[in-house]
């Protein structure tokens, strides 16, 4: 396979605005571009390229979900609380409860979505409210900090694999997971197939319900898994974690070229997205600005990639609208 | 002479809209939200006898009078397919503007000019990218929302403005008059919300934000001018936004980098509780303001016997939802029935 068919030209010029990027950063700041370092920004990043990912496969579907990050929270409190409870549950039982459990809330927006037909953005604004304040309430508000937390369930995050942590290993595996499924299943390319167009997807025989469901409930995995990594990683957990890094996420989606009227996206794209604004947080520090800085940055980022994509897709539908002396002009 | 007569007997009559029956004025969106809020107040007053006092309702309507400002026209959007996330960001903006300029040392009115003047500008901004570019609005809006409240967050930094005249902040949080103890954001909201009925239900553009909704491409065909309703929309967004920090901005009386966090999901709660659908080209004033004042008062009423906010965001999220799952349950059923 060629280069050029694993990149799209698109993802090629994103990637190279990246390097681009971190260069420019180490001109300013050596220390950013050591080997240590990008590492730590690739780990510090992890989390945003599979929500990422998750998130890029929902909106393949014309579909959107804001309640990831508070699924997160929930899943993450959960895990934490029980592994207070049972400090004896090895931890790929909490890794499983986590993905279960994330995988469950993400059904329940799935269900409502796919079986009682209400849109997307509706349902995940509703469980979004639900899941974050359910965290709340599952600890009655408490904070539960390392202390809380046992020796292994903390371990865990931290094992790096020489010099290699296991955040960029799972995110590495989740990656390729996400790269075999919408690029090489018949599951995946159905995903594209009612983006691109619902009506002409269903005389093909895929159904948008079942699809919505299944990225849903996949997004809701992905989240739960995040859930138990952040909690552990950070040593904390509480009702706010991750609060509104779901439009980070989106973000995210939308630098890396994922249309948000559905059906185009990429994994390279997604994960180039994430890494343009997991370098930006990163860097922000090293080259002395404050970090306040962040949110406005990524903003400015977002509108530009928007703007840019909307400029290299053609609306053939423009043409109908044609001032009336060009018609003249023809005639 | 066989043609005229043709013409003035039609074979078919067909009626511009069907009959109304009881059942359908029973089973619509606004009857349901009627009987949803006197169960609110039914349900509060028992729970607490602080509840059905009128001062007291009087009171907490300070608490969602701005919010309700920024659903009136949030619906507006929603019908023409459109959405702003932005809306908080621009409180944030405004609100630091106003804050500067009060302690540069500007007048009342000149907070309020340059509150409403923010507001505007960045409604237009929106507008511009929605509709000059052709971009969907929602990724506008997200990334608008991160340029606007960033800008908010480097300027103010972890820092407060507390410095505002008295008579700047009495807009927010004064009342009407002596015998007329209604906050002024309320009855602000009530006149707007008479206006903003008026102009959706009784004035060509109304109609036309309809048409827009329903279908854009046969609205453009029929020479609606979308483009031009969709951007006037999102000026009147934004000002609407200005008017909103104006009003929060004078009720707390600082300006934080963090204000007004999270009003546009709950806008949105409102707006979609309220009947709009997000689908666009469907829902009414009367259903946004019946919205506004379930989720209103079930805050107010969870609030007097200390539910604390995030118990009451849940039951708001459920609300949301069940509202809308319940009548596609019923249609499911009946559809099943038949």
């Amino acid at each position: 396979m060629k280069l050029s068919r694993l990149l799209l030209p698109r993802d090629f010029a994103l990637a190279l605005i990246v390097i681009g990027l971190i260069v420019a950063i180490g001109v300013r700041a050596p220390v950013f571009v050591t080997p240590d370092s990008l590492v730590g920004v690739l780990t510090d990043t992890s989390f945003l390229f599979m929500l990422t990912l998750a998130q890029m496969a929902v909106i393949l579907t014309r579909g959107i979900d804001l309640s990831v990050a508070a699924n997160l929270a929930l899943t993450g409190m959960i895990c934490a609380l029980v592994s207070r409870a049972l400090p004896d549950l090895p931890i790929a039982g909490v890794i499983v409860l986590a993905i279960v459990l994330g995988a469950a809330l993400g059904a329940v927006n799935g269900a409502l979505i796919a079986f009682l037909d209400i849109p997307p953005i509706v349902v995940t604004l509703g469980t979004l409210s639900v899941y974050r304040g359910a965290t709340f309430l599952v600890a009655h508000g408490a904070w539960l900090t390392s202390k809380d937390m046992t020796p292994a369930f903390l371990a865990f995050p931290r094992l790096s694999f020489g010099g290699v942590s296991i955040l960029i290993i799972i995110a590495a595996l989740v990656s390729f997971g996400f790269w075999v499924l919408l690029g090489h299943t018949r599951l995946g390319r159905g995903l594209y197939a009612v983006g691109g167009n619902p009506v002409a997807a269903r005389y093909c025989g895929i159904e948008l319900g079942g699809q919505q469901f299944f990225v849903h409930t996949l997004a809701g995995a992905v989240s739960g898994l995040c859930g138990y990594l952040w909690v552990s990683r950070y040593g904390i957990a509480y009702t706010d974690i991750a609060q509104g890094y779901e439009l980070t996420i989106i973000a995210a989606c939308v630098i890396g070229g994922v249309s948000i009227a559905g059906g185009i996206g990429t994994v390279a794209g997604a994960l180039l997205g994430a890494l343009f604004l997991g370098v930006v947080v990163n860097a922000l520090p090293v080259i002395n600005v404050s970090p306040f800085w962040q949110m406005l940055i990524s903003g400015a980022v977002i509108l530009t990639a928007v703007v840019i994509n909307a400029r290299s897709a053609k609306r053939p539908g423009k043409l109908i609208l044609r001032p009336a002396r060009n018609l003249e002009g023809t005639a | 002479m066989i043609a005229p007569e043709i013409a003035a007997t039609p074979r078919y009559e067909v009626a511009d809209r069907p009959p109304r029956r009881l059942a359908d004025f029973l089973l619509s969106w606004e009857t349901i939200l009627v009987a949803l809020l006197i169960a609110v107040f039914v349900v509060n007053t028992i729970n607490s006898k602080y509840f059905l006092d009128f001062y007291n309702l009087s009171d907490a309507t300070f608490n969602f009078s701005e919010k309700a400002m920024l659903a009136l026209t949030m619906a507006l959007l929603i019908i023409v397919r459109d959405i702003d996330l932005s809306i908080a960001a621009i409180i944030a903006l405004a609100s630091l503007a106003m804050g500067m300029a009060a302690q540069a040392g500007a007048p009342t009115p000149a907070l309020i000019a340059i509150g409403l003047g923010v507001g505007l500008a960045c409604g237009a901004f929106n507008g511009a990218l929605v509709t000059g570019f052709g971009l969907p609005s929602i990724v506008v809006t997200i990334g608008t929302m991160s340029l606007f409240r960033g800008i908010a967050q480097v300027v103010l930094g972890d820092q407060a403005l507390t410095k505002y005249p008295a008579s700047f902040q009495a807009i927010g949080q004064g009342y009407v008059s002596e015998c007329w103890p209604f906050p002024i954001s309320f009855v602000l909201f009530l006149a707007l919300a008479l206006a903003f009925g008026i102009f959706l239900h009784r004035t060509t553009t109304g109609r036309r934000i309809y048409a827009i909704g329903s279908n854009p491409t046969a609205a453009l065909f029929s020479g609606i001018r979308v483009d031009r309703i969709r951007f006037g929309l999102f000026v009147l967004m934004g000002l609407m936004s200005g008017l909103a920090a104006v009003l929060l901005t004078g009720r707390i009386g600082s300006t934080r980098p963090n204000i007004a966090l999270g009003f546009e999901l709950e806008v949105v709660t409102m707006v979609v509780l309220g009947g709009v659908s997000i689908a666009g080209g469907s829902g009414r004033i009367v259903g946004v303001v019946l919205a506004v004042f379930v989720l209103g008062f079930t805050t107010f009423g969870l609030s007097l016997i200390n539910v604390p906010g995030i118990v009451i965001s849940i039951l708001n999220g459920f609300l949301l939802i069940v509202s809308i799952a319940a009548p596609a349950l019923v249609r499911r059923f009946m559809r099943g029935k038949r």
